[in-house]
Order: structure tokens, then C-alpha cells, then sequence
């Protein structure tokens, strides 16, 4: 980093009075610019993918997506100051590697010393992985309601009710749901973990299938299975696949 | 004073204790002497016709002995007592007791006998009694062991009656408890952010810093000592809300908009303090926090069908918002405090459908006074 260059920041927080505070404490900070103000998730991860800033503060409960479903889509090469009233989400802030975590209201020598770690931080990549992102936006022991992906710049929320099947893709799962494939970079190993097993099951090394949405089962060559699905999709099953599959629909039935 | 008196509760256990259920009441002790009657003139009848006596001697015998051995009996009471029921020697120890007081009651006659017949109109009673010796044992054990029975029964109700006390007890203890755990805090979270918003306006505007301080500062005052009243008038809980309202109304700005809908003549009915808050605090933590653009909340009171209270607190909301941390908490809670106070008698209803969420409450409409005070059983 250049010592002339100017510290990108974006403030991201949906109520006004809260993005004024921090506006007010960056000012005797002559190294900071100011790019933009976002009040909500969508417009964060828009605009932080538009102007690639190199500071961000987040505050976590805010409209259409939280702070950490923000981490998730936007990756790991800007670093995070968590603002927030919460001091039960510092756990997962510390888990995603953020620079800091800050409980509103906070005094300025305070808020100074977040933004001196943040300096030091900046330009060096969080070593959080997607896995780690994916993992904090969830609260501990609980599956995931909803997935998010990022198309571009658009934003699109996958209630998990409304998820048909998940397919591996190298370092992607594309996820189908309502007709449409979204892509994702996370394992699918990973994502199995973070859905319900009552709900998911992975009927192959490569597939993760809604329970609801599997119509019938058909034997496909010597070991394998066909699982097809109420919309006529038609999914590979491994043996193992098959040996969860029947463990699932024998309890159901 | 606090130790004096509370030593003086087992004492008075004790004494209680110790008293003989029929002695102890005038009321019962008519009832049981009164039950004596039939049994004297059964006794008056056997001396007369085995014993061989004349009416009036048989009389002058039967009607003081019976008086006499009414008193003996009670006396089972105390064994009883000592004695339960379901133990294997006590026929034994009541029989013992019944032959040991029959042979009392022979001596007590013979001792009658003798000053009777000290009257001329009753000389020769003395010999006469002789003869009826063995009836006379033979009904006081009968008798006794009547009465062992009267007393165990009167043990028996006395243990139930005492059983139903307790789980009565224990049944409002358990529903005091239940409530004082529901009773709803103010929520920590709303005052961080406020606080945050007056740290804020402090440099930019003093002047809504210090009239936000103030409104926060009202809004906690009438939440103060609320938990140690059972119920209060709704026109109390509707300040509450609008203190709490007013406060974040400088925090969203714009983004809240209000709309009530109170008819006049509802603010005197009481409700549980702190019910309706959390719903209208709900309303703003799911809907309008929930709303880029921002939302409303309407707050509506009517006085429904004959006696009935009609509350409805609607907001809007992003079904596609996350969910957040604590949701359907408060309104469990709520839930649970209007069941643990009025058992059957409110209705709850939530519905969320469209991008509306509402919560419809009919509570029974009471004055103060005249409403059940939950705390006692």
C-alpha cells in the first residue's frame, strides 16, 4: 500500500444516527475517505463489490441481509469492523477474523484503537476461508433458513424450504431451486452441514437432495440408483446414497 | 418482632395439634353428644328387658352411664392418633383400650349404683346393677370400638381436607412463580442503541441529544416497580408505550410511522403491566428494523363484544428478512403470561401472511377490584 493512498471505507448500518457517529469519528482521521453509506445489506454488498474499499464497518442486525450473510457474499479481502448492540455475536465476529468488534455506543479512544489494528490489517488477506464465512452466518447449533449468492452485483436469498437439490462444481455447489442454478463457492461437504440432515441428504459424492422433493427411486445399472425428482430431474445415487436415502424414506413412510 | 412470630406458628400447630377435634368445636360436640341419644335409649331398653329393671331405675342408670362413656370415648381420638390405621397391632392396642374402658364404666356404674341407692325410691339398686355387668362390658367394647372408628374416620377427612390445602398452596405458589418468571424486562438491546443514538446527536444536535435522554429517561421511570403490581389500567400501559414510542421515533425518524386507534372508555379496564409493550417493541424489532424503506406499526383498542377487551397491534414487515435472534420469543412470553392469568378466558391470535404481521388479543374487560388477582389462588 501506498503511504499517499487513502484508506477506501464504507459504513454500513440502517439507522442513520449510528452511520453519523462513525462519520463523526472518521473525520480527524485525514487517511480515511469515506466512499459510501449503505442502510442496508443488498445495497452493501452492491456497492462493496462496485468500489472494492479497504475498510468496512458492518453493524450485523439490518434489512435484507445481516452482517455476516454481508461477509459471506462479499469474501474475505476488505477488512471488517463489526459495530453492533449485540455483544453475543463477538464469537462468530472472532471465528470470520474480524479486525474488530465494537459495542455501541463506543467512546473515541475506543473506536480509535479498532481503526489502528484496521490499518495494520489492511492489504493483507483475512485468512478466514469461505467455509468459516459460510459457518458464522448461521447462529451455533442451528441449520441454516436461507442461502444467499451473489450474482454479479445482485444478491439472491434461497430460503432453504425452496431449495430442490445441490450439485457439485469443483470448487462450487450450483444450487438448484425453482428452475433456476445459482452458484456458490463452498463445498458441498460443507453446505450438507449447514442444512438440516432431516430435510438434506447427500444421496451422492457430488448431490444433495431435498427429501420433499424426491418423487421415486429407480435401480440405474448393477450398484446405482436413479433418484428422480418431482419435477422429472433425475439424479445419480451412489450406494451409499441409497443405503441414507431408504434410512430417511423408511422413517418417513 | 419477624422471630417472635414466626415462633409462634409451630407452637400454635402444636396446640392445634394436640386438640381433640370434637372438644375443640361446640357445633361438633352437639352433634356427636346428640348421636348418643339413640344409643342411651338402646341401653335403657337392655336394662330394662335383660337386665330385668324397672323403666325408671333402668333410666335413672342408662342416661348418666351413656353421658359419662360419651366422654370416655372421645379418649380414642389420642390412640388413633398415635396409631395409623394401615399398622398391624392396632386392632390389638383399641381392643386393650375398649375392655380397659368398659371396665371403667362398670366401676362408674357401680359407683352410681351405690349413691342412687341411697334414695329411698331407688333402694336396692346397688345389688341390682350386678345383673347387668355383663352387658355393660359387652356394649362399652362394642361402643369404644365405634367410637376408634368415628375418629379414624375424622383423622382421614382431616388428612385429606389438610392435603387439599397444601396442593391448593402449592398450586398458587407454582402460578406465582410462573408469572414473576414471565414478567417481561425492558429490552436491554433498545437501550445500547439509544444510547448509541444519544452518543450520536450529542455533537449534531444537543438539543434532540437531551430530549431523548429525557423521554429514555421517562420511558424507564414508568417500567420501574411496574413488576410488583399484579395489574394496571390499560390508560398506564398505553403511556408506557407511548414513552417508549417517542423515544424510538428519534431513533427512526421517518422510517416509523405510527397510527393509533384507542376508543374512549377502555383506559380504565386493567391488564398484566408490561403485555402490550413487547408486542408494540416486537412490531418495531421484526418490522420496521426489518424495512430498508421503513414501515408502520397500528395500535388499535376497542371494547368488543359485551365485556370483552379487543387489542390489535398490526406492523408490516420483509418476509424475506433474516430472522432474527430472539424472535417469537417475546411473544411466547406473552402468551404465556395471558394463559397463566386468565387460564381460559383471553384469546391470542398471531397471523403473519402478505407482508402483515398481527396480533389480536381479547382479554375480559375488568376494573380494578372486580378482575381475579392472579397472585392468589
Amino acid at each position: 500500500m501506498k503511504q499517499d493512498a487513502k484508506i477506501r471505507t464504507v459504513i454500513v448500518d440502517d439507522e442513520d444516527l449510528a452511520r453519523q457517529i462513525i462519520r463523526e469519528m472518521l473525520k480527524s482521521h485525514a487517511e480515511i475517505e469515506i466512499v459510501a453509506e449503505c442502510a442496508n445489506g443488498f445495497e452493501a454488498v452492491r456497492l462493496v463489490s462496485e468500489l472494492k474499499p479497504d475498510l468496512l464497518f458492518l453493524d450485523i442486525q439490518m434489512p435484507k441481509l445481516d452482517g455476516f450473510e454481508v461477509l459471506e457474499l462479499i469474501g474475505n479481502d476488505i477488512a471488517v469492523i463489526f459495530a453492533t448492540a449485540y455483544d453475543e455475536h463477538a464469537l462468530r465476529a472472532f471465528e470470520v477474523h474480524a479486525v474488530d468488534y465494537l459495542l455501541k455506543p463506543f467512546r473515541a479512544e475506543r473506536f480509535d484503537a479498532a481503526l489502528a489494528r484496521a490499518k495494520e490489517r489492511i492489504g493483507k488477506k483475512l485468512p478466514a476461508s469461505p467455509e468459516q464465512l459460510s459457518a458464522a452466518t448461521r447462529e451455533p447449533g442451528q441449520y441454516a433458513e436461507r442461502v444467499v449468492v451473489k450474482d454479479g452485483t445482485r444478491v439472491h436469498i434461497i430460503p432453504v424450504t425452496k431449495l430442490d437439490y445441490a450439485e457439485a462444481q469443483d470448487d462450487y455447489v450450483a444450487l438448484a431451486s425453482q428452475g433456476r442454478k445459482h452458484l456458490r463457492q463452498q463445498t458441498i461437504s460443507s453446505l450438507e452441514a449447514a442444512l438440516d440432515p432431516r430435510n438434506f441428504v447427500r444421496i451422492h459424492r457430488s448431490y444433495l437432495v431435498n427429501l420433499e422433493r424426491v418423487a421415486r427411486l429407480e435401480p440405474y445399472g448393477k450398484d446405482t440408483h436413479i433418484a428422480i425428482l418431482g419435477d422429472g430431474t433425475r439424479l445419480p445415487v451412489s450406494r451409499a446414497g441409497l443405503g441414507r436415502l431408504k434410512q430417511f424414506l423408511g422413517e418417513k413412510a | 418482632m419477624e422471630r417472635r412470630a414466626g415462633n409462634a406458628r409451630p407452637v400454635l400447630k402444636l396446640i392445634k395439634s394436640l386438640m381433640h377435634p370434637i372438644l375443640s368445636s361446640f357445633r361438633r360436640l352437639l352433634l356427636y353428644l346428640s348421636g348418643w341419644g339413640p344409643l342411651s335409649a338402646i341401653l335403657l331398653y337392655l336394662f330394662a328387658s335383660i337386665g330385668g329393671l324397672s323403666w325408671g331405675r333402668a333410666a335413672a342408670l342408662a342416661l348418666p352411664l351413656c353421658l359419662v362413656y360419651a366422654f370416655v370415648c372421645l379418649s380414642a381420638w389420642y390412640s388413633c392418633r398415635s396409631i395409623p390405621l394401615e399398622n398391624s397391632g392396632s386392632w390389638l392396642a383399641h381392643l386393650t383400650a375398649a375392655i380397659v374402658a368398659s371396665l371403667l364404666w362398670i366401676l362408674a356404674a357401680r359407683g352410681l349404683a351405690a349413691t342412687l341407692s341411697s334414695f329411698a325410691s331407688l333402694a336396692g339398686l346397688d345389688r341390682q346393677i350386678a345383673r347387668v355387668y355383663p352387658l355393660l362390658f359387652g356394649s362399652g367394647v362394642l361402643l369404644y370400638l365405634l367410637a376408634v372408628a368415628l375418629h379414624y374416620v375424622l383423622l382421614s377427612n382431616e388428612a385429606a381436607h389438610e392435603a387439599e390445602k397444601r396442593e391448593v398452596e402449592a398450586r398458587g405458589l407454582a402460578r406465582e412463580s410462573e408469572l414473576k418468571a414471565l414478567k417481561t424486562q425492558v429490552n436491554p438491546h433498545f437501550i445500547f442503541n439509544c444510547l448509541n443514538s444519544i452518543s450520536a446527536l450529542t455533537s449534531s444536535d444537543p438539543a434532540t441529544a437531551r430530549e431523548m435522554c429525557i423521554r429514555l429517561a421517562e420511558f424507564l421511570r414508568k417500567t420501574l416497580g411496574l413488576g410488583e403490581r399484579a395489574q394496571i389500567p390499560l390508560g398506564e400501559e398505553l403511556d408506557l408505550i407511548h414513552a417508549y414510542l417517542s423515544v424510538e421515533q428519534i431513533r427512526f425518524g421517518a422510517r416509523l410511522r405510527l397510527e393509533e386507534n384507542t376508543e374512549p372508555g377502555v383506559l380504565g379496564f386493567v391488564v398484566p403491566p408490561l403485555l402490550l409493550q413487547p408486542l408494540v417493541e416486537n412490531a418495531i424489532r421484526h418490522g420496521i428494523a426489518s424495512l430498508a424503506e421503513g414501515g408502520w406499526v397500528r395500535l388499535e383498542i376497542k371494547n368488543g363484544t359485551p365485556q370483552r377487551l379487543s387489542i390489535t397491534v398490526e406492523n408490516n414487515f420483509d418476509p424475506e428478512a433474516p430472522r432474527r435472534r430472539g424472535a417469537g420469543i417475546g411473544l411466547k412470553n406473552v402468551r404465556q403470561r395471558i394463559d397463566a392469568t386468565y387460564r381460559n378466558r383471553a384469546r391470542f391470535d398471531v397471523r403473519a401472511e402478505a407482508g402483515r404481521f398481527r396480533v389480536q388479543l381479547e382479554l375480559p374487560a375488568e376494573k380494578a377490584g372486580e378482575a381475579p388477582v392472579p397472585y392468589s389462588a
